[in-house]
């Protein structure tokens, strides 16, 4: 098995017993990072840069200074700022942008040896279910059926697309609605979003600032909780950033969840919800119930006002946050007509740089904010978050340690098919997600099974705030349990 | 503290054709808060320094950047708060104020609408010896200040200096309680005095350090109480806000104008429009600048980046328990400790510097006479050469010397005036001075006795005014001291030329 397609823990491993080096297993992926153009998932490489982390790795390895991610080649989705390196956010506005900083998130995996390979598709601005918003086209699911190809989905998706098809170990994700969770359960991986608070922002172009989380994407369990290990951690710099100690989550995979109590929210289980689905979600706690689990009915009232409330929310805040994208001193300027002023620099540059969803979302979150619509919107959508949090903390504290739900409504879906869609029938993707951003919580995404037609399925898992140690621990079991072993065949 | 009660000044009248009119005015100062840093970045506040070159990432806007409170600007809000008498709260809130402007970066401006740091507060406002306006403050609150645009270098393209973009602004918002032009002058400059006793702004109108948006509408008689009563706006004018104003004497000017525009609206059967006016100073007029269907819409909503802002008590309490003086005790006790008028007290403690100077000088001396000297003396001194009192040549330890010269009689007012020009030019210890320099007034009576009988044997006729009328007597005190190159002591001719003359 060539060591482009191994875990994290396998590599750091075989990296600390000096089994393969960090350049040679850099260089595995490089290798499949080129053969793998046609998956559309790295939209800017950087080889140079890799092999100089690499021979670093490989140096602190040999002094035998080599924390988990030491030369552990990873992918970074585009929305992270990387310093000299193109951070764009999939977006024609942020169109030659080289940051001259490094967010806090990719700081702190070089610090700890990590290897970058390159820059990450994404639907632009993170806004999107299929990766098709991105100004540098989709990327592609690797799993295929029929020879139809299918979406990775996102806005994650070059992140998902890049670990499911081995480019590289693993990869960073965002999550604002279940960006992470979402395609992970596409391309049958793992996709943890951690609390709120939990991993620091700073550096990371924002979208919708109260729900934005970073998380790890990657092909296992402990593969999460090793990496989220490396990304987690109070920054000063994000005042959002909870002053809180990293427990050491890999060490929380004991993998007996004995006791502990699983809700069912009877409000997950939606109308004209897939048998498969229903299937998968029930195969999954009878999983967690032979390994010692009680499972029970919750009830998570306000759950049918969550995506309503999501979709008021993130636009709202998107709006403001992308009004500094306004060609006067970075990204994208328009070329002006003589005799143009400021107005029409303004209109000229954003209706050329912003894709139509992102459009779209800021003329919705611009509509919710304005005087006379505020409180019938936004305030409104506010209340609701309130409540759901509230949903939540009430089934903690009747003593629920995790909540099982589906990860999506469905498998990946063909690129294009949603094209015509409207855009709710894209934006009921986040249905099981949002509730998660909403309410703050970790939430993660186990694949554990296959659909008739040979597709991944995921499970979502949700935990307390602040118990990712625990969360990946019900995940871990769960994986175990599952046994999902499937790859895609490689067509590309 | 204060135990004066002060009548409330009357409001301005205009007389319009139909009748009086009256003014009300509320004001929203903007304050600079004095820091070195900025409110949300650790870039330099500092003025002067060439373009862009104190700009953070996060001032710029880069994508990804954020906002980290500055915990000085906080404190500095706070000891403002309490400088105000208001309510400090304790948990406060940041919202984002969105529009677009290329001095702008982020595309909205960080501010506090909905949960401000200070509520209500007040300001006394001196108008005379025992009159004062008390103008209630509604809330202060922080928020940045935005770059300056600069239109004028280039015919084809405008600039943008990112320098200013993010440093400490305080609103500081009154209640309408101010009643007149004046008033709205001297509510600034009270406010700007506490502000520079405080240290939290440095209050240089000039740098735009501090502005004023005048929000100013018209009534009648009655109204205004009506309104007081009860707090039902429907009973006051349609206000107009004048932006941007950092002068007072063009705040005084905008006021007026704009007042009288209104009336002469209002008595054509006309409509005042709510709307947004600038100050041309030029033209001495106010013009519009965007009606209400035009203002913006700011779309505040509370800021996602920044937590809410919860300070302690104990903090509060620790701030409070290090403020200085304040003017109006400041002024209480100078009247009461030293003897100083009304308007000599006013002049002292206008600012720190100058109560400073007058403390030094005026400890263990007589405060009226220090006050006399100081006012006069030396301010009168250091306007001439356009000096501030720190840029005093002579320190209080000088003036304090003279004076001690004048109190045990050493030397004659006169001389001490002498005496205190050679100090501001040449320098030196004043009782060394005037003793190298022959300064003694002459207290032997002998000498004075004799020059005073000459004067009255010479002229018969004073002597017989001066016996018809006394005040006339100062004649032969003037004379005498004429004789003795002011070197005699007045006090002393005085006294002898009354006993002479027998009156």
């Amino acid at each position: 098995m060539s060591a482009n397609s191994w875990t994290i823990a396998a590599a750091r491993d075989a990296l600390r017993k000096g089994e393969i080096s960090a350049t040679d297993l850099t260089m595995a992926c490089l290798t499949a990072i080129d053969a793998g153009d046609a998956l559309g998932a790295f939209v800017h490489k950087t080889p140079e840069i890799a092999l100089d982390q690499a021979r670093a790795a490989d140096a602190r390895l040999r002094a035998g200074d080599a924390p988990s991610m030491c030369g552990i080649p990873l992918g970074i989705k585009d929305l992270f700022a990387t310093r000299g390196v193109p951070s764009q956010a999939a977006s024609n506005i942020l169109g030659g942008f080289k940051p001259e900083y490094e967010s806090t998130v990719t700081t702190k995996l070089f610090d700890a040896g990590a290897v970058m390979l390159g820059k990450l598709n994404m639907d632009e601005f993170a806004m999107g279910s299929s990766n098709e918003t991105s100004c540098y086209g989709n990327a592609v699911n690797p799993w295929k059926v029929d020879g139809r190809k299918l979406t990775p989905g996102g806005s994650s998706g070059g992140s998902a697309a890049a670990v499911a098809g081995d480019l590289c170990l693993a990869a960073t994700g965002t999550d604002t609605g279940g960006s992470i969770r979402q395609p992970a359960a596409f391309t049958g991986i793992v996709g943890i979003k951690p609390t709120y608070g939990r991993v620091s922002r700073w550096g990371i172009v924002a979208f919708a600032s109260s729900l934005d989380q970073a998380g790890p994407m990657t092909k296992t369990v402990r593969d999460a909780a090793i990496f989220l290990q490396a990304m987690a951690g109070h920054d000063p710099k994000d005042s959002t950033s909870a002053d809180l100690p990293v427990p050491d989550f890999e060490a929380a995979l004991t993998g007996d969840i004995r006791g502990k109590k699983i809700g069912l929210p009877r409000e997950y289980r939606m109308d004209g919800m897939p048998a498969e689905i229903d299937k998968l979600w029930a195969d999954g706690a009878a999983m967690l119930k032979d390994a010692g689990a009680e499972i029970v009915d919750i009830s998570l009232p306000h759950t049918k006002y969550a995506l309503p409330a999501y979709y008021v929310i993130a636009p709202a805040e998107a709006s403001s946050n992308l009004a500094r994208y306004d060609g006067v001193r970075y990204g994208h300027r328009a070329k002006l007509a003589q005799g143009d002023g400021i107005t029409e620099m303004y209109e000229k540059t954003r209706a050329e740089g912003f894709g139509k969803e992102v459009q779209r979302r800021v003329m919705i979150g611009t509509y919710v904010l304005s005087a006379g619509f505020y409180d019938a919107y936004y305030n409104r959508a506010r209340k609701v978050r309130a409540l759901i949090k509230r949903d939540f903390e009430l089934a903690f504290a009747a003593g629920v340690d995790a909540i099982l739900t589906p990860a999506t409504p469905s498998a990946a879906f063909g690129l294009g098919e949603m094209s015509s869609a409207d855009p709710i029938e894209m934006y009921l993707n986040d249905v099981f997600t949002v509730t998660v951003n909403l309410a703050g919580l970790p939430g993660i995404s186990v694949p554990v099974g296959l659909d008739k037609q040979g597709l991944p399925l995921g499970l979502q898992l949700i935990g307390r705030p602040w118990e990712e140690g625990d969360l990946l621990n019900h995940a871990y079991v769960l994986e175990r349990a599952a046994g999902f072993v499937a790859k895609p065949a490689k067509w590309w | 503290m204060l135990d004066i009660s002060y009548e409330a000044p009357r409001p301005k009248i205009i007389a319009g054709a139909t009748g009086d009119w009256e003014l009300v005015i509320g004001m929203e100062i903007h304050a600079q808060v004095a820091s070195n840093a900025k409110l949300f970045s650790g870039a330099s506040t500092q003025v002067g320094a060439e373009p862009n070159s104190n700009v953070a990432f996060v001032d710029a806007a880069m994508p990804g950047m954020l906002p980290v409170i500055n915990e000085f600007c906080v404190e500095q809000a706070v000891r403002s708060g309490l400088g105000l008498k208001a309510q400090i709260n304790l948990r406060s809130a940041f919202d984002r104020k969105n529009y677009f402007y290329p001095d702008l970066p982020q595309g909205y401006q960080i501010s506090q609408l909905y949960h401000p740091i200070v509520g209500e507060g007040e300001v006394l406002v001196e108008m005379g010896p025992g009159v004062a306006r008390h103008v209630r403050i509604e809330r202060i609150h922080l928020e940045q200040d935005a770059g300056k645009s600069i239109h004028d270098m280039d015919p084809n393209m405008s600039f943008v200096d990112f320098n200013r973009t993010g440093v400490a602004l305080m609103e500081i918002v009154s209640r309408p309680d101010i009643r007149g032009p004046e008033e709205a002058a001297a509510y600034v400059a009270k406010l700007r005095q506490i502000l520079r006793y405080l240290g939290t702004c440095d209050g240089n109108m000039q740098n735009g350090n501090l502005r004023a948006d005048v929000n100013v509408s018209v009534c009648r008689p009655g109204d205004y109480e009506r309104y007081q009563a009860t707090q039902d706006f429907s009973h006051l004018g349609t206000r107009c806000e004048i932006k941007n104003m950092n002068s007072l004497r063009f705040i005084q000017a905008a006021i007026e104008y704009e007042a009288r525009r209104q009336i002469a609206i209002l008595e054509d059967g006309g409509k005042v429009d709510q709307e947004t006016r600038l100050y041309d100073p030029d033209k001495g007029e106010t013009r519009s600048m965007r009606s209400k269907e035009e203002a913006h819409d700011y779309r505040y909503f509370p800021c996602p980046d920044l937590l809410p802002l919860e300070i302690e008590q104990a903090w509060v309490d620790e701030i409070a328990a290090s403020m200085p003086e304040l003017p109006d005790a400041k002024k209480a006790r100078f009247m009461a400790d030293f003897g100083l008028t009304d308007y000599d007290a006013n002049v002292l403690t206008a600012e720190l510097d100058n109560a400073a100077f007058f403390e030094a000088v005026a400890q263990g001396r007589d405060g009226k006479q220090a006050a006399n000297w100081i006012i006069n003396e030396l301010f009168g001194r250091l306007n001439k050469e356009g000096k501030s009192v720190t840029e005093s040549p002579l320190s209080p330890a000088q003036i304090g010397g003279v004076l001690d010269l004048i109190a045990s009689g050493e030397i004659t007012t006169k001389m001490a005036k002498d005496l205190f020009e050679i100090l501001w030019t040449e320098g030196g210890n004043p009782a060394e001075v005037a003793a190298a320099r022959g300064m003694k007034q002459v207290t032997d009576t002998g000498a004075i006795e004799r020059a005073l009988d000459e004067l009255i044997a010479a002229n018969p006729d004073q002597v017989e005014k001066a016996k018809v009328n006394a005040k006339l007597a100062g004649w032969f005190t003037g004379q005498v001291l004429k004789a003795t190159g002011g070197k005699a002591n007045p006090a002393v001719v005085n006294q002898m030329v009354a006993q002479k003359l027998g009156l």
